[in-house]
């Protein structure tokens, strides 16, 4: 972290095209897209701000609330459907009283599914910030949890 | 410094790095091998090194495929094969610096295989064990032998002698071999890469662009993004020998946001190409001239579809649009654009390298080469394959993949992602070419082959291809927003007990109608995992929708916990651990489950199946 959306902007030229690498560069250093940030990118880009919620909210990547300080994607890909990963998401659910795609109230965790994190051989696995989780248990998910909370 | 100088230095480079006096140790650190802790390996061989104040090399290199071995690790002695360890932790790292590296005992116990002339007595060759040897490796050549972060390496073995070959001769020329080649796209339709190529000349427009499609949005398949990660220049070279053919000065990768690691490496590879002048201005001092951009996916299924890939790229939301007129016809920016996958580039790169003859010695009459597949789910051996085009499901799963995982029962391997379809035992027969699989009802795809074992159900399978369908739909089409969403509603009412006959009818009925009905190919694909489950496991919906019941016992409604008295020790761990305290029974005497409580989520039966196996899963009807 992190620069800001000045610095951000700068290295821009404005082009329409640009709209999702932007978009994507405020979000990796931000965490998220803030109201005002669209405003900027609106008057930068010449793009109005409601065409640029129409594709923000097309992709699935963006976001529009902060994440947790530690974001875990869960793999809902086929073979970690395969494997049980929706009994993981809902032990994650309950673990952390949240539903998919909240955030816990302290702000500590949030929790958002994913199509597939491309370590489908060691399935089922998350992704917590960047680092994957693989072959997970139930078991595994408290581990994970009191591991964290040290 | 010409092509032949250096080629020369990346040779001596290389080889005296794997044939010099210092010992080298390659750790496989691909994702799946950083996930299984290839970084702590690396750093206790470092350590130890230090420790011991020996010498030796610690590289990261990609993978060699066998994920479920990582994290593997190979040594590299003077006058010893290479030996390739799986598995491996970070006492045996210790280990091996001690007893082999300092020592002279190669541990074979641990070794997996040994890779060059010589033999160790005790340790296979690496690609006769059993998961390998059916294999061959053209694509993956390089995978886990090469640093992916050093251009030299890649060089040493023959690269970028394709691009060397592809500049002395005329594009058209490159077209016609790559047709000779037989080559068909690896990124799902097969079709062949030489015509598309030409249908882009032939438009004979001023400008027009490449596009490498690193989407890889099939849930289930990894392979260009192991590719990617272990050997990004093979992808490159095949990128700028396309662009040659086409006559494109701009170029784009478009990988999605979820593969961090394929994108620092394919951007580190970038900015080794430049610096030894094979992008840019004057490629090899051919007059030739390219750019290469990598585009960041931003998490849309669609957008692996090539004319919602484009407007993707243009900055705007990924939706198709009516072909024709084709991209190859009017793309990006409105110019012609030849849209390749990963794999496909791979193998430009290894046609122009090694000639279309060597290409076709593999395959059959109308799929050539050799393809990657990732082979996940239920066998025992997972991770990425090649195999030649034409081999069978059967040798695939049973003699690559080991067979199914605890001495399970086939049930089902799903081929082709959410426009694939499920193939049943009696027709693993199959061979894996373009034509073989969609006689059977299933796709080529791009390569992920999922194996399901009797803990599968086919309904729910169906379902959950549907709901994936259903969420990555970009609602353009009608059949395709509401037939899609018609569907999910009925196979979810079927695997929750709510099923009706003349479901199944209704069912093929709102297939035909999406099939039908829709723009792209994720609409009108999308009914294929439906189709195929029923053609084959019709037995399965029945059973849900007359009986109530889930003849794999994993449909939540349709089942209950149950202890079994013979087998319960009392050992009181299941009672501990159930989240809603439905279960009781106190210390030595039989634990029960109260059915009315339990929400059925299988933390008393992953526990109790390690010890004592006194839980199952019954038939609530
Ligand atoms: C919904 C949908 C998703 C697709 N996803 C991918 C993908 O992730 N990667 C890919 O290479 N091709 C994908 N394709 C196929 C591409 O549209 C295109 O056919 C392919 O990239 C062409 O490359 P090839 O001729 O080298 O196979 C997808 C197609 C559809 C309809
Ligand atoms: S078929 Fe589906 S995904 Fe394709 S354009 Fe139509 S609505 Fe969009
Ligand atoms: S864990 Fe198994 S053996 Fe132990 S009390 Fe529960 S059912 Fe009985
Ligand atoms: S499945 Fe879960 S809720 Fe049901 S008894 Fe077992 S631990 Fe308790
Ligand atoms: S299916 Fe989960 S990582 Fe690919
Ligand atoms: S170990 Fe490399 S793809 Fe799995």
């Amino acid at each position: 972290m992190s620069k800001s959306l000045n610095e951000i902007l700068s290295t821009f030229n404005g082009n329409k095209s640009e709209l999702i690498p932007i978009l994507q560069d405020i979000q990796s250093n931000i965490g998220y897209l803030p109201e005002d940030a669209i405003i900027k990118v609106s008057k930068f880009t010449r793009v109005p701000e409601s065409e640029i919620y129409g594709v923000a909210t097309f992709y699935t990547q963006f976001r529009f609330l902060p994440v947790g300080k530690k974001h875990i994607m869960v793999c809902k890909g086929t073979a970690c459907h395969v494997k049980g990963a929706p009994q993981i998401i809902e032990g994650i659910e309950r673990h952390l009283d949240i539903k998919e795609g909240d955030v816990t109230f302290d702000l500590e965790y949030s929790l958002e599914s994913v199509g597939c994190l491309g370590c489908c051989a060691l399935a089922p696995c998350a992704m917590i910030n960047e680092e994957v989780e693989s072959n997970l248990t139930l078991k595994d998910v408290k581990k994970i949890f009191s591991r964290m909370k040290k | 410094m010409n092509f032949n100088e250096l080629f020369n230095e990346s040779v001596e480079e290389y080889d005296s790095l794997i044939s010099g006096t210092t010992p080298v140790i390659l750790v496989g650190s691909a994702t799946c091998g950083k996930s299984a802790g290839a970084k702590e390996i690396s750093a206790a061989f470092k350590a130890e090194l230090e420790e011991q104040n020996v010498m030796a090399e610690v590289i990261d290199v990609g993978c060699i495929g066998l994920c479920y071995l990582e994290p593997i690790v190979t040594v590299i002695k003077e006058g010893m094969p290479a030996i390739f360890y799986g598995d491996v932790t970070s006492k045996q790292a210790k280990q091996l610096v001690n007893d082999y590296i300092i020592g002279n005992n190669p541990m074979i116990e641990s070794a997996l295989g040994t890779f060059g002339d010589k033999k160790v007595e005790g340790i296979p060759n690496l690609f006769d064990i059993p998961v390998m040897k059916p294999q061959i490796r053209r694509i993956l050549r390089n995978c886990g032998f090469i640093d992916p972060d050093n251009i030299k390496h890649y060089i040493a073995r023959n690269g970028y002698k394709g691009l060397k070959n592809t500049l002395d001769i005329k594009p058209g020329e490159v077209i016609e071999k790559i047709k000779k080649s037989g080559l068909r796209g690896r990124g799902g339709a097969g079709f062949p890469t030489w015509m598309k190529w030409q249908f882009c000349v032939d438009s004979k427009e001023e400008e027009n662009y490449l596009i490498c499609n690193a989407d890889e949005g099939d849930p289930g398949a990894f392979m260009n993004r192991s590719l990617l990660e272990s050997d990004p220049h093979s992808v490159l070279e095949g990128i700028v020998i396309a662009a040659y053919a086409i006559g494109a000065k701009e170029g784009y990768i478009y990988c999605r946001a979820e593969y961090p690691l394929a994108l620092e490496r394919l951007k580190h590879a970038i900015s080794e190409m430049k610096n030894l002048g094979f992008l840019g201005e004057n490629i090899l001092g051919s007059g030739f001239n390219l750019d290469i951009k990598i585009k960041e996916g931003a998490g849309a299924f669609v957008c692996g579809e090539e004319t919602a890939l484009i407007a993707s790229i243009e900055g705007k939301r990924g939706m198709p649009r009516t072909r024709p007129p084709f991209p190859t016809t009017s793309g990006l920016w409105g110019k012609p654009t030849v849209i390749n996958n990963v794999e496909t580039m791979a193998s430009v790169s290894l046609i122009m390298q090694a000639g279309s003859d060597a290409f076709v010695e593999h395959g059959t009459r109308d799929s050539k080469g050799t393809k990657t597949f990732s082979l996940v789910g239920n066998v025992k051996n997972t991770g990425l394959i090649e195999v030649p085009l034409g081999t069978t499901l059967k040798q695939v799963i049973n003699e690559i993949g080991g067979g199914i995982v605890k001495d399970g029962i086939f049930k089902a391997v799903q081929i082709g992602g959410p426009s694939g379809g499920c193939i049943p035992e009696s027709y693993l027969d199959t061979k894996i070419d373009y034509d073989s699989l969609t006689m059977a009802g299933a796709i080529m795809g791009s390569g992920g082959l999922v194996v399901m074992d009797q803990n599968s159900c086919m309904v729910d399978v169906a379902r959950y291809f549907l709901e994936f369908i259903q969420n990555e739909s970009c609602g353009k089409c009608v059949p395709c927003r509401l037939g899609t969403k018609q569907m999910l509603d009925i196979l979810t009412d079927i695997t929750i007990g709510k099923g009706k006959s003349g479901d199944i009818e209704l069912l093929l009925e709102l297939a035909g109608g999406v099939k039908d009905g829709s723009l792209c190919g994720l609409g009108q694909t999308s009914p294929n995992p439906i189709l195929t489950t029923i053609k084959y496991f019709k037995n399965e919906y029945d059973a849900h929708i007359t009986d109530k019941r889930c003849p794999a016992l994993l449909c939540k409604e349709l089942i209950n916990y149950h202890v079994i008295d013979e087998k319960c020790k009392g050992c009181m761990l299941c009672f501990r651990s159930c989240p809603v305290g439905a279960i009781s029974g106190s210390k030595k005497e039989v634990h029960s489950v109260n059915t009315d409580k339990c929400i059925k989520c299988g933390t008393c039966i992953e526990l109790c199946s390690g010890m004592y196996n006194a839980i199952e899963r019954v038939h609530k009807y």
